[in-house]
């Protein structure tokens, strides 16, 4: 891999950009590897990058029905964020964005992560009540965040009414480590480290039965053939209990359609991300000045990556309201995404009942800001056979042990 | 728009007007069965890609709960039906089987 480098902009410049290489292979598949993972987003190409990284295992093939990137990973708002109120997300959430500040580095690829800072509104006295306490949960797992007064948000964010008749802006939990990068190249950056460690990425190519002998996984059945593998690793998201029901066991999970929508770019007017949880909003500026706004999630289970409008109506009004510079806006593109939520709002990480397959899914509405984090840990739990700190948590055996990580106060609508 | 008729008081009501509730005819299992069977009971739902057989609540109109079989994938809806039932009755199997002669059936 030629490494990426102002020195490799001007050295290309002078011969018409003819010398650059393909970001990635696009090789056939082999018989047999070590590990399969499915579903080649964000957290399967994490998982895939961190095998190699920490582990050295590189013998690695990452499947995908898709293209690369063109689920989730590719449909989200790229906010990154990890105020979270319960120990284990705020550890795996802040890791993940630990790694999101050293990634374009890491990656040799501009992955334009910005901390911006993000600021979750308090509308109401409960939500007040609720981001107080997430802030001092948050200064015990040293993750820094802080409760900020109506006049600083208005400080921050000028083009904000915090005097709104129906929810006046009473205060907001404001992180300010926190931001945006972009989403695609989280996906290809991660890409093109896996084919230059070796890895084999395949796109579609869509996984049709999983096969298993004596309770072990052997392989999967794909649209290219039938591919072995000693371990099997799911990161499919909204498609987990698809690909679940293949392998015979059931999942904990529902998917629904989440929407986001943008607006036409205009000039530079809120440099931070905002999160308005009580009247159902989230937005923030794009590079290109777009407005990206997210929406939220149908009540019914859904696998169309579309929404249905009334939301996008919801969602809009709710930003008028907060924003009264944007009512003459046009709305540019609206697009849907297939999220998979769990009942307790929280991830699953770790084995399941069929051996050596290990499973990675209901990030929910809330998966891109994790992707390195979760990769991390993934990649531990696929490399040892057993999670690790950062996975511990999240097993599927929480639901029975009635252990759950509950996180509906932070994760029910925004992310 | 996802739109369905209430079985119980026939007003045609969009989904504005409606109330998910997931996964229909589960099996209920309570206090003195297994942790297994708790767990399945309380969390493990069917989310298949295609037909998809669920409750609604006709919350902005007669409050009734009710059933549904609508398809994941196309978003078509074969037919509503009272909740007063542990499976799927005949006229909705049919007009699914009508619509997809390959569907494995109700599980």
């Amino acid at each position: 891999m030629r490494r990426y480098s102002a020195f490799a902009i001007a050295r290309e410049a002078a011969r018409y950009h003819q010398g650059w290489e393909r970001a990635w292979a696009s090789p056939k598949p082999k018989k047999k590897y070590d590990v399969v993972i499915v579903g080649a987003g964000g957290h399967g190409l994490a998982t895939a990058f961190y095998l190699g990284k920490n582990f050295g295992i590189t013998n690695v093939a990452i499947i995908e029905k898709g293209w690369l990137g063109g689920g989730n990973t590719g449909r989200n708002t790229t906010i990154i964020r990890s105020n979270y109120l319960q120990d284990p997300s705020a550890a795996i959430y802040e890791k993940a964005r630990s790694l999101y500040e050293t990634m374009s580095q890491d990656l040799n690829y501009n992955v334009m992560f910005s901390p911006r800072g993000v600021m979750m509104l308090a509308q109401t006295e409960s939500e007040v009540r609720g981001y107080e306490r997430t802030a001092h949960a948050n200064a015990l797992q040293g993750v820094t965040t802080e409760f900020i007064s109506p006049q600083r948000v208005k400080e921050l964010v000028p083009i904000m009414n915090i005097d709104g008749p129906r929810y006046p802006v009473l205060g907001a939990l404001w992180q300010a480590r926190a931001g945006t990068a972009r989403h695609d190249a989280v996906a290809w950056g991660y890409a093109r480290a896996c084919s230059d460690m070796g890895m084999d990425i395949i796109q579609k190519c869509e996984v049709t039965g999983v096969r298993q002998a004596n309770g072990v996984v052997t392989g999967v059945d794909t649209t290219h053939g039938q591919i072995d593998c000693d371990k099997l690793a799911m990161l499919v998201a909204g498609n987990a209990s698809h690909l679940a029901d293949m392998a015979g066991f059931r999942l904990p999970m529902e998917s629904v359609a989440l929407q986001a929508l943008v607006s036409e770019p205009i000039k530079p007017c809120i440099d931070v991300v905002v999160m308005a949880n009580t009247v159902h909003g989230y937005m923030s500026q794009s590079d290109k000045g777009e407005l990206v706004i997210g929406g939220g999630t149908d009540g019914f289970n859904n696998y169309t990556q579309r929404g249905s409008f009334h939301h996008v109506e919801e969602t809009v009004r709710a930003l008028v309201e907060t924003f009264p510079i944007i009512s003459r806006l046009k709305m540019l593109r609206q697009w849907g995404g297939i999220v998979d939520v769990t009942g307790d709002r929280s991830p699953i990480i770790g084995k399941t009942p069929l051996g050596n397959c290990f499973i990675n899914c209901g990030w929910g509405t809330g998966g891109f800001k994790s992707i390195p984090g979760s990769g991390w840990a993934m990649a531990e739990t696929v490399a040892k056979g057993e999670p690790g700190a950062l996975a511990g948590a999240f097993g599927l055996n929480r639901f029975t042990e009635g252990r759950f990580i509950d996180e509906s106060v932070a994760a029910g609508v925004a992310h | 728009m996802l739109i369905l008729e209430c079985p119980y008081c026939g007003v045609v009501a969009d989904e504005t007007d409606l109330h998910g509730g997931g996964e229909a005819h589960l099996k209920r299992f309570g206090p003195g069965s297994s942790d297994e069977d708790f767990q399945t009971y309380l969390f493990h739902r069917a989310n298949p890609k295609g037909v998809h057989f669920e409750r609604w609540r006709h919350v902005s109109g007669c409050g009734k709960w009710f059933h549904a079989a609508r398809n994941t994938m196309t978003l078509e809806v074969y037919g509503t039906y009272s909740a007063q039932t542990y499976e799927p009755p005949k006229a909705i199997i049919n007009a699914v089987i009508k619509k997809h002669p390959e569907w494995e059936g109700y599980k």
